[in-house]
């Protein structure tokens, strides 16, 4: 896996976790790596794998049974609130830029409308 | 727990280590980063009992180096092992030596590093040589493990088998390594902590995640601006 180096790396592991979760690849009760197979497969120190974890757990993501294993124990309001959090994150930051590049915001709803349409006729 | 307290070092007119002043963690990974010349090689073989400080203190764990050399594993940036050796010959000789070797660990690493005990030290590659090291420093259940430049000169495949090597075999909170390295790019994602280390004093140090969040930088981009402003 590539993380991206200027960002810290757990919450970039629990931000792939959420991903999943969205696009229902992971749905609550699956087993997920262990922390161990994971800092295998990511070449990632099993330190910050246990910090995602543990944060994980903490947000009630997922739940750790003794000799078991890890698994999804997200609830459907808490996947709601996850995914529009994402949205907003997304958005912000598309904001953000556009801002800083001038655009106003009746410039930035034309543009995403002009664009969204666009992608609706099948021409991107 | 590994700590300088207030170390200097002189080599004649050169001053390797000045005032060097850090605590490296029990149970973490260190990435120790730095320019040629700045202490790096000099602190790591203080911690082996290599040599000792003109003025201040090391301590492993509350022990002095030379009663500590039994717990630590040293992989230096020379090829230390008689280059007449097999793998194999050189394995029995640290089996002797150390009572902490896992013959195990070592059967399994030679697998999975595709090394022969057959092979002659003198007569393999660079990239190989460099995986016989490593295999042979980290074959021991040493709570200490001191790794000097292991990636230097390794083209990036090996590098990466080296690096899945430690991660694979780290055991959570209780090995303290230490690692130095010019290639960090390759190990932001190894390491608990850093120390940027210049002109034998620590230029900055912390946890990697912690330097990320407040800095919004990768690891090479903090060392960059670190020594930039330096020159």
């Amino acid at each position: 896996m590539q993380f991206n180096t200027s960002q810290p790396i757990y919450k970039q592991i629990i931000n792939d976790y959420k991903k999943l979760l969205i696009r229902k690849e992971l749905k609550k009760g699956d087993k997920i790596m262990s922390q161990r197979e994971y800092a295998e497969m990511a070449s990632v120190n099993p330190n910050t794998v246990q910090r995602a974890y543990r944060e994980m757990e903490n947000m009630n993501l997922v739940e750790t049974l003794r000799g078991q294993g890890t698994f999804i124990s997200v609830s459907d309001e808490q996947l709601d609130e996850i995914k529009t959090e994402m949205a907003r994150d997304l958005i912000n930051h598309f904001i953000g830029e556009m801002q800083s590049l001038g655009f106003g915001d009746k410039d930035i709803i034309n543009i995403v409308q002009t664009q969204l349409s666009d992608r609706e006729g099948g021409s991107f | 727990m590994i700590e300088f307290k207030d170390v200097s070092k002189r080599f004649g007119h050169t001053v390797a280590l000045d005032n060097f002043d850090i605590t490296f963690a029990k149970g973490k990974i260190t990435g120790l980063f730095g320019p040629n010349g700045s202490g790096k090689s000099t602190s790591m073989k203080m911690i082996a009992g290599l040599n000792r400080p003109d003025k201040g203190e090391v301590t492993l764990g509350g022990l002095q180096p030379q009663e500590s050399k039994i717990s630590i594993a040293y992989l230096p940036e020379i090829d230390y092992f008689y280059p007449w050796m097999t793998i194999k010959q050189a394995a029995g000789f640290l089996q002797a030596f150390y009572a902490d070797w896992d013959e195990a660990k070592y059967k399994d690493l030679l697998g999975f590093l595709r090394l022969e005990e057959g092979m002659k030290i003198a007569k393999i590659s660079k990239g190989q040589r460099a995986k016989a090291k490593l295999l042979l420093t980290v074959s021991r259940r040493a709570p200490y493990l001191l790794m000097d430049e292991p990636l230097s000169g390794i083209d990036v495949l090996t590098r990466e088998e080296i690096i899945n090597t430690l991660i694979r075999d780290y055991r959570e909170g209780e090995q303290t390594i230490i690692f130095s390295t010019h290639e960090i790019a390759e190990i932001e994602s190894l390491v608990d902590d850093v120390v940027f280390i210049e002109a034998g004093q620590v230029k900055l140090a912390g946890s990697a995640e912690d330097l990320r969040i407040n800095k919004g930088m990768s690891l090479l981009e903090i060392m960059k601006e670190e020594f930039r402003n330096a020159n």
